[in-house]
């Protein structure tokens, strides 16, 4: 004989529906989820869907966009002369900025792993810039420093030098942001010292019963250790590079100048977008910008497998 | 190539912290010497002193009769063989064995020469193509000791080299070293914290505690003659059996102990102490019987606690009639078990009696 279960007051429980189940089970953890999809997707995905939308349109912010297919990427590949520009500049930048932020942060990381006392406040005050680096403030002192009559020139003067006006003379201009790119190391020398300090040292002493130098404990142990952590900051750093904005949109007053020697990628792309309304064009830049960043990033990590090397 | 090596009065400190407190120790050329002490007594210390990781604070190091205080760790002629292996993860197994003589800027064909050697020797030649993520905790031991083995160094020394092994491979390993000794005859010193490393593999066993050395000497002269409470109780497994006593009587030769209510005699003459005094009565675990025999006389009739069968050996956990512990350890099986009341019988010759102090009566 069967028996049918019933609640005591003889109706059956309703049976639960599967969205009423989900929500049940996973609706507080989606709750506490949702100000970060919110903002992925009205604040990242979004705009960047639309803007790839907006690359193959006429917009100018005041009417509607209109349908134009390919031709701003046809008029950047072949009548813009300022996106030129800005690549040389751009790549320029990024050439020589990143390997001498990296070589300094290294040689800084290096001196600072030597069991210094003192070291966290070394890592503090060396990490500053790179808090303030990328600010607008640093950028207006460092046209101070730099102008005709700033404080670099008046050292200089001490020596019998006459420095040059570093911001407004196209040959040097773009070589003054390069240093104030070098000069916020922190971060990255920030990520050598942890690397740095994973190293084991027995490797060091058994390279030192070997007879090895520091030099050659430095070329054969610690740089073939550390190139997981090189890999990173390559291409952190790198990215940080293609995207820089700010100093030179500061230093130039937001034009890029002198003669073009400081429009930076992003800072071009700015000037279409804000300057000129071109909103359509601005997001074409923009995707070639993002494509140059993948390539490189895909290009890096294809290449890691043989200069990389990882313990396991 | 053997080499001695002295060291004469040795400190070190950190500080104001002194951890080696004045060392003196002679090793003769070709012996395998082992450091041997629980953590911290300062024996991985004394090693890298005389490696030349470690400044000395104090006293003198000679190797071949020349003071090495201030030569750097590379020109003493000495290879160590690390705890971690300390192999370098992004080189090939030829590589590593190699790095030490392309340092020398020896020639490419006398490297290779050596690699292959030292390679034949440890039986690694197929590894050498590989990077150490690829060997097994075995085969980078081996590879960390064909480092040392190429660069032919007058000293070998090894810190703790098998202590990441499972004990199959510690085994092997510790036969392989042993092997390794005989045939190329270098003076090589070891350190471990474990004693059975200790007994099988050393010329020569200097026990450390707490940076002092407590007893020099071969293994079965410290397993047979202690020279305090440490040292006994150190060496040998299972660890000798210490029972609280007190002097009863001495003289005409022996000495009269109470021992957990017993009186016993025992051959010997009380150097120092006096009637009266408490002292500890040392036996062996394998020094103990339950059966009667010639020269063996009753220690306690004892309770058993519990018993573990290994099959060539029956481990008898008991207590004395005051309670206090008592391992016997009887050859073969034996059917015996927990809550049974038996008596253990030793040899007076076999055991051993200390002060309050813990030196030897």
């Amino acid at each position: 004989m069967s028996t049918i279960a019933s609640s005591p007051s003889g109706v059956r429980p309703r049976k639960q529906g599967p969205l009423v189940r989900f929500l049940r089970r996973d609706g507080a953890g989606y709750m506490f989820l949702l100000p970060w999809f919110i903002g992925f997707f009205g604040l990242t995905a979004g705009p960047a869907l639309a803007s790839l939308y907006l690359s193959f349109t006429s917009f100018d912010l005041l009417t509607d966009p209109r349908w134009v297919g390919a031709a701003n990427y046809v008029r950047i590949a072949t009548a813009d002369p300022k996106f030129a520009a800005s690549m040389r500049v751009t790549f320029f930048f990024v050439l020589f900025s990143v390997p001498l932020k990296l070589a300094f942060a290294l040689l800084v990381a290096l001196a600072l792993n030597r069991g210094m006392r003192g070291l966290p406040w070394y890592r503090a005050i060396f990490y500053l810039p790179s808090l303030l680096g990328t600010s607008v403030a640093i950028a207006v002192l460092w046209r101070q420093l730099f102008a005709g009559n700033g404080l670099v020139n008046t050292f200089l003067a001490n020596f019998g030098i006459e420095g040059p006006s570093w911001i407004s003379n196209p040959n040097y201009s773009l070589s003054t942001l390069v240093i104030l790119s070098v000069w916020q190391f922190g971060s990255p020398m920030i990520i050598f010292l942890a690397g740095l300090r994973q190293i084991p040292q027995d490797m060091y002493e058994a390279a030192s019963l070997d007879g090895a130098s520091k030099s050659r404990q430095f070329w054969k142990i610690t740089l073939p250790l550390l190139t997981p952590v090189v890999f990173f900051n390559v291409v952190v750093q790198t990215i940080e590079a293609f995207k820089a904005f700010t100093p030179a949109f500061i230093i130039s007053g937001g034009t890029g100048g002198p003669i073009n020697s400081t429009l930076f990628y992003t800072l071009y792309l700015y000037q279409e977008a804000f300057g000129f309304f071109r909103m359509g064009y601005a997001s074409a830049l923009a995707w070639i910008l993002l494509v140059i960043i993948a390539l490189f990033t895909a290009f890096s990590f294809l290449t890691a497998r043989y200069w990389v090397h990882y313990d396991d | 190539m053997s080499t001695p090596i002295t060291l004469s009065q040795v400190y070190k400190r950190y500080g104001s912290v002194e951890v080696i407190h004045g060392i003196d120790l002679e090793i003769e050329p070709g012996e395998f010497t082992v450091f041997v002490g629980p953590s911290g007594c300062g024996k991985s210390t004394l090693l890298r002193m005389i490696a030349g990781l470690e400044p000395i604070s104090g006293g003198k190091l000679l190797i071949d009769g020349e003071v090495m205080n201030e030569v750097p760790a590379a020109e003493r002629g000495i290879a160590m063989v690390f705890q971690s292996y300390a192999l370098y993860p992004h080189m090939s197994v030829y590589q590593n064995l190699a790095f030490g003589l392309e340092t020398a800027k020896l020639p490419k064909a006398v490297i290779k020469e050596k690699v292959q050697r030292a390679a034949e020797i440890l039986q690694i030649e197929p590894l050498l193509g590989r990077k150490p993520k690829q060997l097994s905790g075995g085969q980078r031991q081996r590879v960390a000791i064909g480092r040392a083995i190429t660069r032919e160094p007058r000293i070998f020394l090894f810190d703790e080299p098998l202590s990441n092994l499972d004990a199959e491979l510690r085994v092997q390993m510790r036969v392989e070293i042993a092997k390794l000794h005989r045939d190329l005859g270098n003076t090589m010193i070891y350190v471990t914290h474990d004693q059975v490393e200790a007994m099988t593999m050393a010329d020569k066993i200097v026990v450390l505690r707490l940076g002092h050395v407590e007893q020099i000497g071969a293994p079965l002269e410290l397993y047979n003659r202690p020279a305090n409470r440490f040292v006994a109780g150190f060496i040998g497994s299972p660890k000798m059996n210490f029972i609280k006593a007190a002097i009863s009587s001495a003289g005409g030769g022996q000495i009269v102990l109470d021992v957990a209510g017993q009186t016993l005699a025992l051959p010997r003459t009380l150097a120092k102490g006096a009637p009266g005094d408490a002292v500890e009565f040392g036996i062996r675990p394998e020094h103990l019987s339950i059966e009667d025999g010639p020269g063996k006389v009753p220690l306690a009739e004892v309770s058993i606690d519990l018993v573990e069968n290994l099959g060539g050996q029956t481990l008898l956990y008991t207590r004395v009639p005051d309670g206090q512990p008592l391992t016997i350890v009887l050859d073969g099986q034996h059917d015996l078990g927990p809550g049974s009341r038996i008596t253990a019988r030793f040899d007076p010759a076999r055991c051993h009696v200390f002060d309050r102090e813990g030196a030897v009566i």
